[in-house]
């Protein structure tokens, strides 16, 4: 087997040049992950943590916006919105209290990066909370943490204590004036909560369902008042970057899409893990430097952002993954979840898992978007098992296209995307399922274990 | 489609009592609790999700009690926590096990092997979806996505994490489950009951020895990138890696497959074990409105 079919059949560039792992990542947030203890106050200390925040704190509020705004720094957490510029939309001097509200409620299939952050490293949360809180003027943030993850609900508890001990958070930070409260809230199972606006309806005891907007959070956010709502990993960007300062955060990345960011590689590769590196990486590169594809297989198809954003194939492995770059080749970078199919597996077996995610997790509210969810599970379930017509083909898409873009949020949008996409790069395999009165893939093939099941006795 | 069968459950003439009240040791303990968690917020009602934890912690699940409890101490009513309590997944609305495991089922957890570790734990403990083994110790439920794709195929078991499992690892989970031996995960603290993940979910921190630290910093998958920028390794080009690829794949390589031999379709519904999960509406066993044990 060689390197370049483990990569997808596709030539390797000639140029495409560097692949070294030391030149390629940049471990910002991941650096001492692999340290003893790394989720301690101690730990973090010794990384210089909270030097960040020394900086920003004898900084203006108004100039920390600025920086951050200047740095470039864009969301992380899907619609790569410029962080600076949603906390300088904070109306000030409006007499009402201010909130941040962190959004830790990862859910996106596919997407597994602020999960292992906050288990390695909550404190770089912690301290980015407290210096967007001292730019926004907020004595109030709050951590909307999904459920179903307790082990960082532990991590993240024992954080917020240590924080407190040691005058991080409490009153008159460091001696600032600065006072700040921090609450841990767990969600309880909901992946609309992840939208922003049904997770201020959650935060506020209600059932998470979208709002309507405008309003926007930065003006009528939680309980009404203007409130920021950022990703967990955009805010742990922030101290480094007030700690190394603006310009080395713009050394890394491109114009519009500057910065180091967490790469989540998942599926059918040799080495999936978290990859730490400058935006505008691309998949080859990761692949190349990690052990590719699982041997003796190639690459069928991938997201580049979580299962919300138009799926990629082979031809897409030179795509740079930055907001600019991902969106020319017809899709997002979401929250850079690239999850890696090989050629085992049935595309329209991942695309009815996944519309049967968003029927299950639509709020109900928007009509378009509940029914239509319900209505292409029942159709894909029916092709892939064979019971399929050809004119469903055009219904699915019909349908796909009745819910993008009619709903009160992203959620349906997201459910309409690899309807789309992997009719555009798959129909013949749907076709194959309708004509052939089945599936023609065996799912067997796919699993963790195929290539070893005399290992593991799966079939004893 | 379908008609809506006639729910006989559903009396529309006389509304059921109230639920009745915790015993008053029971009341003044979660009401101590409930004041703490309620004076975290700026608003009372933030408290709900945490208190609808804090009353699953109490009993296991969301009973009527519970919710009329959270209803008192937040000046709502019954009507509005019981919209709340059943829009989110994690709140059981019946009695439950001990432990309760989650397969992922989402896209890449189930390709991965999540769907034969469903298949094979359903046919182990003869249990369906959402059921719970006579011993009241599993309830087996399949999950959606759980943030640890670079760990598939997940199982979790009380919501700490169980990674990289195979039919056989999880077989012999829920066997150690069931017999009570030691379980621990691969991410997160040695198990407790449901019941008392819950009251950390109500915002009550581990208090447990040992918990916060168990299972050390960040699991395999989450350093390989940073391994590999430290030089560890210059994997890529060449037969060897310096990370070792997760299975051993020793043995000759399988050729991709070229479908079914006999090209005949598989039975049902391949995808659809994701059955749409019963409403108050549709659920007769288990209503959460006004039509329960004093109504009957």
């Amino acid at each position: 087997m060689t390197v370049a079919a483990e990569y997808g059949g596709a030539p390797r560039p000639e140029t495409g040049g560097e692949s070294s792992p030391e030149k390629l990542l940049v471990p910002v947030l991941s650096a001492f992950w692999d340290q003893p203890e790394s989720w301690t106050l101690e730990t973090y200390r010794r990384h210089e943590g909270y030097e960040g925040l020394r900086k920003a704190l004898a900084m203006p509020p108004d100039d920390v916006i600025a920086y951050v705004k200047d740095a470039g720094l864009r969301g992380r957490g899907g619609a790569g919105f410029p962080t600076g510029m949603k906390w300088q939309f904070i109306p000030q001097g409006d007499g009402k209290p201010h909130y941040l509200v962190v959004n830790a409620d990862e859910s996106e299939p596919g997407t597994c990066k602020d999960i292992p952050l906050l288990f390695a490293n909550p404190h770089s949360l912690i301290e980015g909370i407290v210096i967007a809180c001292h730019a926004i003027r907020s004595n109030h943030a709050f951590i909307y943490l999904r459920g179903e993850v307790v082990p960082v609900l532990r991590r993240l508890h024992e954080a917020v204590r240590e924080a407190y001990a040691a005058g991080y958070l409490g009153k008159n930070i460091l001696g600032s004036g600065l006072d700040l409260d921090v609450i841990v809230h767990a969600g309880a199972g909901a992946y609309i909560c992840g939208e922003e606006t049904a997770l201020l309806d959650s935060l506020e005891g209600r059932r998470g369902q979208p709002r309507l907007r405008p309003p926007f959070p930065a003006v009528a956010g939680l309980y009404a008042c203007p409130t920021v709502v950022n990703n967990v990993e955009s805010i742990a960007s922030v101290p480094a970057i007030m700690n190394k300062g603006k310009d080395w955060f713009r050394s890394m990345g491109s114009e519009k899409s500057p910065g180091f960011t967490l790469y989540s590689l998942s599926g059918h590769v040799t080495n999936p893990g978290q990859y730490e590196a400058p935006l505008g990486i691309t998949l080859r590169q990761l692949l190349d430097m990690s052990g590719g594809i699982r041997r003796g297989h190639r690459l069928k198809f991938w997201t580049p952002g979580g299962s919300s954003t138009p799926m990629f194939t082979d031809e897409h492995l030179d795509v740079p993954l930055d907001y600019e770059g991902v969106g020319a080749a017809g899709s997002m970078l979401g929250t850079k979840a690239l999850q890696c199919f090989d050629e085992t597996t049935c595309v329209v077996r991942a695309v009815t898992r996944w519309t049967e995610f968003y029927a299950h997790e639509s709020c109900g509210k928007c009509t378009p978007c509940r029914e239509g969810t319900y209505w292409l599970v029942q159709l894909l379930r029916d092709i892939e098992a064979g019971k399929g017509r050809m004119d469903d083909l055009d219904k699915i898409d019909d349908i796909a296209d009745n819910i993008n873009g009619k709903s009160f949020c992203a959620l349906g949008d997201g459910a309409a995307s690899p309807i789309f996409s992997s009719l555009k790069y798959f129909r013949e395999e749907y076709e194959q399922h309708i004509t052939g009165k089945g599936c023609p893939f065996d799912p067997a093939k796919s699993t963790l274990w195929a290539d070893n099941d005399a290992h593991l006795g799966v079939n004893a | 489609m379908n008609a809506t069968p006639a729910n006989h459950d559903v009396q529309l003439g006389m509304p059921a009592l109230p639920a009745p009240d915790y015993p008053a040791d029971v009341r003044a303990r979660l009401a101590a609790d409930a004041k703490e968690v309620i004076a975290r917020y700026p608003d009372s009602r933030s408290a709900l999700l945490p208190l609808l934890h804090l009353v699953q912690a109490e009993e296991g699940h969301v009973t009527r009690t519970g919710i009329r409890f959270c209803a008192e101490l937040l000046d709502l009513t019954t009507a509005e926590v019981t919209a709340v309590s059943t829009f989110y997944s994690m709140y059981r609305r019946k009695a439950g096990g001990d432990y309760q495991v989650g397969v992922c089922t989402n896209t890449l957890c189930a390709v991965m092997g999540g769907d034969a570790i469903f298949e094979e734990l359903k046919e182990h403990l003869g249990v369906g979806n959402g059921e719970t083994t006579e011993d009241g110790t599993v309830t087996l439920e399949h999950i959606e996505c759980n943030a640890a794709c670079d760990f598939a195929p997940v199982v979790m078991v009380n919501w700490e994490f169980f990674d990289n499992q195979t039919p056989r690892s999880a077989r012999q989970l829920v066997d150690d489950l069931r017999a009570g031996r030691t379980v621990e995960p691969t991410r997160g603290a040695p198990l407790c009951t449901f019941k008392e993940t819950a009251r950390m979910l109500a915002g009550f921190p581990d208090e447990r020895p040992g918990a916060v630290e168990a299972t050390g910093g960040a699991g395999p998958a989450s350093l390989i990138g940073l391994r590999l920028a430290r030089g560890e390794g210059a994997p890529g080009r060449g037969a060897d890696h310096v990370i070792a690829p997760r299975t051993t794949a020793d043995g000759p390589t399988e050729e991709p497959p070229s479908g079914h031999p006999s090209g005949q379709a598989p039975p049902g519904h391949p995808s659809s074990h994701d059955a749409p999960h019963e409403t108050s509406a549709s659920d007769k066993q288990h209503p959460a409105g006004p039509s329960a044990e004093e109504g009957e």
